[in-house]
Order: C-alpha cells, then sequence, then structure tokens
C-alpha cells in the first residue's frame, strides 16, 4: 500500500485519503459542502475527494515531499457525497479541514483556501460552494462587527421598528449641491438614513470632498429640525486604501455617523475599514456590489449565505440581504436563511432554507441586513411580516419619485411603517389586514394616500433562481 | 416637530392604544419604564426616570396610571413610555415612544462653525 501511494505519477485523489467516509468532524474544523456537476464519467467520490485535494494539499500527481509533512493532518477530507434531490447528475460534497489550515483573522486566506483554485478543477463541469460552518474557535479570531445592531440602535436612539433609507436617484449625475438637497429633503421627511449608490465615488461629475460637504450639511440640518440622529452613508470605495482612509476621516471629521465601502475592494479591505470603523464610532455600510456575479446561479459559484457569513467575521455593521417582494433576485426561504445568518447567534440546520450546517456565533455581534431595490410602502405589511425590526427598509425610488416631492416620499414611508408597527403590536394579522391598515393610515397622509395610488399594485413576480433543494414540506412519494 | 419614538409620525395615542402596546411589551416579558425632559435634543440620552422600571407589573392599566401621574406632574415636558428587553444578545432598549408633549414643543437650530478649507464644525443647539 504505502509503495503504491508514494509511487511517481497520477493517482486518483480518493486514492491518496482525500476520501474519507469514517472520518468524525471535529469541533474545531471548518466545514464546506460544495455542489458538485462532475464531468461524465468521473465518479462523485473522487469528484469529492478532487475538491476537497485541490481546496487544500493537493497537486495533479504525487509529490514525495508530502512525506516531509504530517500530511494526513493537513489534507482536507471529503466525508460525505450524497445526490442534490431531484437534480440528477449533481452532488453535495461535505468536506472537513483543519483549523491549522487557516490564518486566524484573515477572511482573505479563508477564502483563498477554500475557494482559491478549485473552481476552474476540469474534471468538474460546474462547483457551488453551499454553505460553510465555522468552528467557534476561528470565529473567535475575527473582530466581527465593528458595532452591531445593538450598539447601533443605541447610538442613534431609535427602537421598536425597522430604520428607514433611501438610496440617492439618478445614481450618476447630480452635482453635489443638488444631491445633498435629496439627502436633506428626504431625511427631514422621515427617514433615518439616505444612501450613495455603489457606483458613487468620485467621479468628473461630482467630486467626493464636494458630496460629503454638501451631504452633511443636509444631514444636520434634518437633525435639528426633527431631534432625530439621521446619517448618510458617504460611500469611500476608492482606488487605493490610502484614499479610502482619507476620506473616511474627512466624513469622521464632519461628523458622519457612517461610512460604506462596496465589496468590489476586497476583503482584506473592508476587514481595514472594520478596524478603522470601531476605532472612530462610526457604522459601517456594506453594499454587496458585484456578488450576483458569482451568488446567484446555483450550479456553480458560491451562495450569498457563504458571503453573509465572511461579512460577519470581516466586520461590517450594514448588508444588503435580498427583500424577497422586491426587483431583484430573492426566493423567501434562503433569504430567510441569509438574515438568520446575519441578524442570530445561533442557527440550527435548516435544509428547507438552505442551512446545511448549525453555525454557532459565539456572541460575536449581528449584522444589521438591508432590504433595497424595488420596494414601495404598499409592501409595507409584507416587508414587517417578512423581515421584523431589525432591518433597513431602503426606499429609493419609492421616496425620491413621489409625485408630491421627496419629503412627502419620505414621510408616507414612515407613516406606512409605524402604523404597520402599531398594528402589528395591537395584535392585528399584518398579511390579511396590512391593506386596510395602509388605507386607515393615509386617511390623515395625503402624502401616503398618492404613494399607494402610485406604486400599490407594483409587484415583481418572477421566479426565482437560487433557491433550497429540500422542500419544507416533503411530498410522500 | 420633534419625530422621536415609534409613533412620532401618527396622530397621537390614545390611552387605548397605547394599553394594546404595553401589552405586547408584557407578553414579550418587557418590562415597562417612564422618562421625561424639557430637552429632547438629539444626543440627550438620559432622561429623568420617572421612579424605577415597572419589572414586575402584569397590568397594563397600572402602567397606563404612571403615564397619567408623569404627564400631571411634568405637563411641560416630554413623556417617552419604553419597554427593555433583558434576554441575553439584546440587553437593550425594545419599544420606546411620546407618551406626552409640551403645549409649546422644543425647537432646535443648527449652529455652523467655518473652518479652513470649507470645513464646517455643526452644532444642534436649542432655539426655543
Amino acid at each position: 500500500m504505502a509503495e503504491d501511494r508514494w509511487g511517481a505519477g497520477v493517482l486518483a485523489y480518493a486514492d491518496m485519503g482525500y476520501w474519507q467516509p469514517d472520518y468524525v468532524p471535529r469541533e474545531t474544523d471548518v466545514l464546506a459542502v460544495f455542489r458538485m456537476t462532475p464531468q461524465d464519467g468521473v465518479p462523485p467520490e473522487e469528484a469529492g475527494a478532487a475538491v476537497a485535494g485541490e481546496s487544500s494539499t493537493a497537486t495533479w500527481t504525487v509529490v514525495w515531499t508530502d512525506r516531509l509533512t504530517a500530511h494526513d493532518h493537513y489534507q482536507a477530507k471529503c466525508y460525505r457525497v450524497e445526490p442534490v434531490p431531484g437534480t440528477p447528475g449533481q452532488f453535495l460534497a461535505y468536506i472537513a479541514y483543519d483549523l491549522d489550515l487557516f490564518e486566524e483573522g484573515s477572511v482573505a486566506n479563508l477564502t483563498s483556501s477554500i475557494i482559491g483554485n478549485v473552481f476552474g478543477f476540469k474534471p468538474l463541469k460546474a462547483l457551488r460552494l453551499e454553505d460553510m460552518r465555522i468552528p467557534v474557535a476561528y470565529v473567535k479570531t475575527f473582530a466581527g462587527p465593528p458595532h452591531g445592531v445593538v450598539m447601533e440602535r443605541e447610538y442613534l436612539g431609535k427602537y421598536g421598528r425597522p430604520l428607514l433609507g433611501a438610496t440617492v436617484k439618478p445614481k450618476l449625475g447630480l452635482s453635489a449641491r443638488n444631491y445633498g438637497r435629496v439627502v436633506y429633503e428626504a431625511l427631514r421627511g422621515g427617514l433615518d438614513f439616505t444612501k450613495d449608490d455603489e457606483n458613487i465615488n468620485s467621479q468628473p461629475f461630482m467630486r467626493w470632498r464636494d458630496r460629503f460637504l454638501f451631504g452633511m450639511e443636509a444631514v444636520n440640518r434634518a437633525c435639528a429640525e426633527t431631534g432625530e440622529i439621521k446619517g448618510h452613508y458617504l460611500n469611500v470605495t476608492a482606488g487605493t486604501m490610502e484614499q479610502m482612509y482619507e476620506r473616511a476621516d474627512f466624513a469622521r471629521d464632519l461628523g458622519s455617523v457612517v461610512v460604506m465601502v462596496d465589496l468590489t475592494v476586497g476583503y482584506t479591505a473592508i476587514q481595514s475599514m472594520s478596524a478603522w470603523a470601531r476605532r472612530h464610532g462610526v457604522l459601517l455600510h456594506l453594499h454587496r456590489a458585484g456578488h450576483s456575479t458569482f451568488t446567484r446561479q446555483k450550479s456553480h459559484g458560491v451562495s450569498f449565505r457563504v458571503l453573509a457569513k465572511w461579512l460577519r467575521l470581516a466586520g461590517v455593521d450594514h448588508l444588503h440581504a435580498g427583500t424577497v417582494v422586491g426587483k431583484l433576485e430573492g426566493d423567501p426561504a434562503s433569504v430567510s436563511g441569509f438574515y438568520d445568518v446575519l441578524r442570530k447567534d445561533r442557527i440550527e440546520a435548516d435544509p428547507s432554507r438552505g442551512l446545511y450546517f448549525e453555525q454557532e456565533w459565539a456572541a460575536m455581534a449581528p449584522v444589521l441586513p438591508v432590504a433595497s431595490g424595488g420596494i414601495h410602502a404598499g409592501q409595507m405589511h409584507q416587508l414587517l411580516d417578512l423581515f421584523g425590526d431589525d432591518v433597513v427598509l431602503q426606499f429609493g425610488g419609492g421616496t425620491i419619485g413621489h409625485p408630491m416631492g421627496i419629503a412627502a416620499g419620505a414621510e408616507a414611508n414612515r407613516v406606512a411603517l409605524e402604523a404597520m408597527v402599531k398594528a402589528r403590536n395591537a395584535g392585528r394579522d399584518l398579511l390579511r389586514e396590512g391593506p386596510d391598515v395602509l388605507r386607515a393610515a393615509a386617511r390623515h397622509c395625503p402624502a401616503l394616500d398618492a404613494a399607494l395610488a402610485t406604486w400599490g399594485q407594483v409587484t415583481f413576480d418572477y421566479a426565482s433562481t437560487d433557491t433550497p433543494d429540500v422542500a419544507a414540506t416533503p411530498v410522500p412519494a | 416637530m420633534i419625530t422621536q419614538g415609534m409613533f412620532a409620525y401618527l396622530p397621537p395615542l390614545t390611552d387605548a392604544e397605547i394599553a394594546e402596546q404595553v401589552a405586547w411589551a408584557m407578553d414579550h416579558g418587557w418590562p415597562l419604564s417612564l422618562e421625561h425632559t424639557d430637552d429632547p435634543h438629539p444626543r440627550n440620552t438620559y432622561w429623568s426616570m420617572w421612579d424605577l422600571p415597572m419589572f414586575d407589573v402584569g397590568d397594563p392599566a397600572a402602567v397606563l396610571a404612571e403615564v397619567r401621574r408623569a404627564r400631571d406632574a411634568f405637563p411641560d415636558h416630554y413623556v417617552r413610555l419604553n419597554a427593555y428587553d433583558a434576554r441575553l444578545g439584546r440587553q437593550t432598549t425594545a419599544m420606546s415612544f411620546l407618551v406626552h408633549r409640551p403645549a409649546v414643543e422644543a425647537t432646535y437650530r443648527l449652529v455652523r462653525s467655518e473652518g479652513a478649507d470649507r470645513r464646517i464644525a455643526y452644532t444642534v443647539e436649542r432655539a426655543r
């Protein structure tokens, strides 16, 4: 056996120790489950072993230098392979990685290991990372969100209801002065936050410094008028880390309670901004720009639930996580799983919501999910029912496109939200009575009445692409 | 107008509506408390406490009675009713809304201190 294992040449990954069906994962192992579509003729166990090998120690051929190491300690173990229910040709491979393979507190290292090479591996037609279990021992090497939901609420003095936001529109082209006007109107009208969009950085039509100055004039005016603390997510995304720090420092100097970065800056830059945000007491909003390029298709890429775990480790206070009812991709069961990943301290495995593993966060602060993209006041009962109180509901078009003006759009959203929270707390059935609650609230608020007349019937009913494979209620055969 | 609290954009809650909210808090095991101030500045975190939190009160009517006493004692103050969630992982305020406003509302103005490079330091200051 030993001679066969170490002879020069190519050996099946399964025969090199990467397929271990008897392996019992340790509490400290990092666990991953991949959806594999092997090439024709590749046995699923060999495919699973290859994924384990290529995401840990292996290369395509036997190397004698493995014998200079405790190789069975470092090699990842594929310990289970099972067919994807109802999807011929696809298999789930469960793989365990020893904690020793990963650098403490580095999402970049974690991801370079798990998804670094293996997604281009020829024996697989496609590969998707569906879920991960991050062991507590590894969780504790990360600082996590700089503030978390409780600290954010205490900082803002806002309790018992979702927060309200809006992204300034149009996304591109406004001058800094006009941009600040939108911020001021939306905040004085009743929103808690306004937001730069992901692609507003520092373009020729509006440089970042001018936007920050006009934006903070707007924020502070609205605070003085309403007696509330409000904020504008100043996007500090830039070409270099030095520029990002310069912009963030300027935002802090102007008294902004929040800054934002885009996912496109990369995990290391996000972790650096997270440390900056905790050091300076500024909330950190993350826009998941670009994620759908790899999260949306079921057969290949990385599930958003995995990305959500990485970003909770990396440490952001806000993360966009889907709306279900809005214009962007979001199956209800999957999205509910994403929200749990961000908000709960302990998550039980629940395949009907795409949660393959239990996850213990060991008191790491929760992330406040953001629901944004094609939602409006007429959906308030559905949004509150789906997401509860710990969420930012962002109505961009639904605020700025209001026929009576931006402040009226903001007021309509705030009235709809407060009326719905009040009704829920009074014991009313939101999904059944929600439309009645909205109509009743609109009787004392012409702005809400106009919003319902404009958007009340707008829905985005398309089939979801990314759905769990296990139905909540299995149909008897 | 000061728009702090969960229901600032709705018509003032009647006592019966306040009792419904109190019942919701009690159903969750959240004790109620009252606080009042004549200075609802957005950064004024610590309003004066109206007695201790009502930890062992299970009857919304008893909370309503305290709301009325607080209003009567401080007609020129803002009075807010809070519910507190002591569960592990929360340990913070769960609900907070105004149950009384003074006849003449507080107003605030923005004070600007101009510095170099168009920088402005902002302060929110009492106007009335």
